[in-house]
């Protein structure tokens, strides 16, 4: 019979006691070996933290850069875009400049011929009335000269009716000639309405590519607010393209679930790949399809650029593959259209089967087959827009995974930090803890110690 | 390149080559027929049962109806059998015609002296084992009292490991109301003997509760 099974409590204390004396006379080595270990742990974690905020350093700058690059490339697309429009707004009315330039010469010809035509000419007073004046100064009152007064008279009385009559004519004739004027005004007022409305529009399409320039050039400076904008223009993409594209994952079900089941007609039901039933992979590999096709429609529209190579194709070759492709496209929508009516079609013929069972009524109407077609062949053409959200979700994604990126290295770094100098204070306190353990033996010792130190004090007095 | 691009296009050609059928996703229900002189009249209820089954019957699926007579252990028992079509419209043209034939089967119907059931058990364990579905029932459209021929051997063990067994439509005899212990008896000896052969045991009386049929 052992001692812990006679008495439990006495062989516990004799083990403590072991113990105790057992540290006692490792203390030197076991402290050495506690900070040690807690210094090696605490250098090595903070070795690593310091690895991985050089990663996270690294990180942030190769996000800056990309994030730059990107807003620097989508801006010299916009600003390239601008100077098109300018481009073309500017061969369109500069090539009508010369027709312009002589409707608006023509029309001030006229007007200035017209404006000649219609200056007011004073009638003249009759030359002869000097000679009339010097016969009616003559001296004396000769009934002859009288009789010549009174013809006189008469005949520049007509005269003046004649000149009054001849004058208004030509005052009838200026102002027809400056009512002719008004037409000419009026459409060189349009014509110069014209000019500046395409003038005003020049200025404010350059004065959008200022601002873009404004935006350029705090890229190209890398700036910080520049920075800023674009991550957080980044992070919006982001967040909306990931909303629409959710949305297009919505109509991508509805357009699986139109054409999974008539697909079993042509893959048979219950075979499997990888798990998987085929009709239900072959109904997805359709859909995909589309979306792919859809995807390069986009991309060789230039509505998209996800892919250099096809970006770089000419124009002629690029307008053949957007006509190959747009066919393809409406292949593949009349094929889904088709299968729509195919479901519809074994949908009635299985509640056919079923209600001859089962005597149940069935009601199936036109307007659910033309829907369910209709659905087949426009959801292909709405899934072709998909390729606009995925290219801003793409592009955007990288700036988001960068930003996460470093938010997880920054925080593993902390952690790192946080756990190395935990590890120091462990040790620290292992080696007090340690003390605690065996403060018996070491109080015995300091007495040991303090009456040495006064015994070697009395005897250097002593001597 | 060429090889590259070959193989690019040949993918789905390929990918669809490897697809297999899994049984597993199969349904195989036998169906035996009691028409037997005491159970005969209650063949009009078992059409209904066999329309119902067969509505819910999908492609690749296997159902199979069979008489129960005086010897039941014969191909010659099996009244109409298929194994549906993979493609919808075909199983639903095979459906019908598995209706057709019932119909006829019912109209036509004659009374046995005796009843072989464990005989027709034993043609239906090999009939699915044949066909393989991933999931084997077989109801038995009967009262359960089992008479056999003089001379015929029914003792013998039965391997329904992974079959459940579901008697349906259990009617009661004139002596069970007399003596309903002898209708719990016979319900629990063949309950005993379907599950020591390592099948699955339930019965259903309300013909409105057929769906645990189909729980896969």
């Amino acid at each position: 019979m052992s001692l812990a099974e006679v008495n439990p409590y006495v062989a516990y204390l004799l083990w403590f006691v072991l113990v105790v004396v057992v540290f006692y006379f490792a203390r030197s080595h076991a402290h050495a070996m506690i900070l040690s270990i807690s210094r090696t742990l605490h250098n090595a974690l903070r070795l690593s933290a310091r690895a991985m905020l050089r990663g996270e350093k690294w990180l942030s700058e190769r996000n800056r850069e990309v994030l730059l690059a990107q807003g620097r490339e989508a801006t010299e697309r916009i600003i390239e875009r601008e100077f098109d429009r300018i481009d073309a707004s500017v061969r369109r009315d500069m090539s009508e400049y010369p027709a312009l330039h002589r409707n608006l010469s023509e029309k001030i010809a006229q007007i200035d011929d017209d404006y000649k035509q219609s200056t007011d000419v004073p009638p003249e007073p009759p030359a002869w009335y000097k000679a009339v004046e010097a016969v009616a100064n003559l001296p004396g009152k000769d009934p002859m000269v009288s009789n010549i007064l009174e013809d006189i008279h008469t005949s520049m009385v007509k005269a003046n009716t004649n000149a009054i009559e001849e004058y208004r004519k030509a005052s009838h004739q200026r102002h027809e000639h400056l009512k002719k004027m008004m037409p000419h005004w009026r459409k060189v007022k349009q014509v110069l309405e014209v000019v500046d409305k395409n003038v005003n529009s020049l200025l404010s399409r350059s004065q959008t590519i200022d601002r873009y320039m404004d935006t350029y050039e705090n890229i190209v400076r890398k700036t910080s607010r520049a920075e800023r904008m674009l991550s957080s223009s980044s992070l919006t993409q982001f967040f909306i393209s990931l909303f629409v594209l959710s949305i297009a994952v919505g109509g991508a079900l509805i357009n699986f679930e139109l054409i999974a089941l008539p697909m079993s007609e042509m893959v048979q039901q219950k075979t499997e790949i990888l798990g998987v039933q085929t009709y239900q992979i072959a109904a997805l590999v359709v859909i995909l399809l589309e979306i792919a096709v859809g995807i390069f429609l986009m991309e060789l529209l230039r509505v998209t650029r996800l892919f250099p190579v096809i970006g770089a194709l000419n124009d002629k070759m690029r307008v053949r593959l957007t006509w190959a492709a747009f066919g393809f496209l409406v292949i593949l929508a009349s094929v889904e259209a088709g299968l729509a009516w195919m479901r519809d079609w074994l949908i009635i013929d299985t509640k056919s089967v079923e209600s001859s069972m089962e005597s149940i009524a069935t009601h199936q109407t036109w307007i659910t087959t033309t829907t369910q077609m209709g659905l087949g062949f426009i959801l292909p053409f709405i899934l072709t827009l998909v390729a606009i959200p995925l290219e801003s979700f793409i592009h955007s994604l990288r700036t988001v995974l960068g930003v996460i990126g470093v938010a997880a290295l920054w925080s593993f770094a902390w952690l790192l930090r946080v756990l190395g100098t935990v590890a120091q204070f462990s040790g620290k306190t292992l080696v007090l803890v340690y003390d605690l353990i065996i403060f018996l033996p070491l109080w015995i010792e300091k007495l040991f110690r303090n009456r040495e130190q006064e015994v070697s004090s009395d005897t250097a007095s002593n001597y | 390149m060429t090889r590259a691009i070959l193989y690019f296009l040949l993918l789905p050609a390929m990918l669809l080559g490897c697809s297999k059928h899994n049984p597993e996703r199969d349904q195989g229900i036998y169906m035996l027929l009691d028409a037997s002189g005491t159970y005969a009249k209650e063949l009009g209820e078992s059409v209904k049962i066999i329309n119902h089954i067969l509505a819910r019957m999908q492609p690749g699926d296997t159902f199979a109806v069979a008489r129960v007579n005086t010897g039941s252990f014969t191909e010659k028992n099996i009244i109409y059998k298929k194994t549906f079509d993979m493609r919808p419209s075909k199983a639903n043209e095979q459906r019908r015609i598995f209706k057709h034939k019932i119909d006829e089967f019912a109209r036509n119907v004659q009374g046995s002296a005796y009843t072989d059931i464990t005989g027709g058990v034993l043609q239906a364990i090999e009939y699915l084992n044949e066909a393989g579905p991933g999931k084997k029932t077989i109801l038995i459209f009967s009262d359960m009292k089992e008479e056999l021929h003089k001379g015929y051997n029914r003792d013998i063990v039965l391997n329904l490991k992974g079959f459940s067994v579901i008697p349906v439509n259990v009617t009661k005899l004139r002596t069970d109301n007399i003596n309903p212990q002898e209708y719990l008896d016979r319900l629990a000896q063949w309950q005993h003997k379907v599950e020591s052969s390592g099948g699955k045991w339930r019965v259903i009386n309300d013909l409105e509760r057929l769906d645990p049929i189909f729980e896969k």
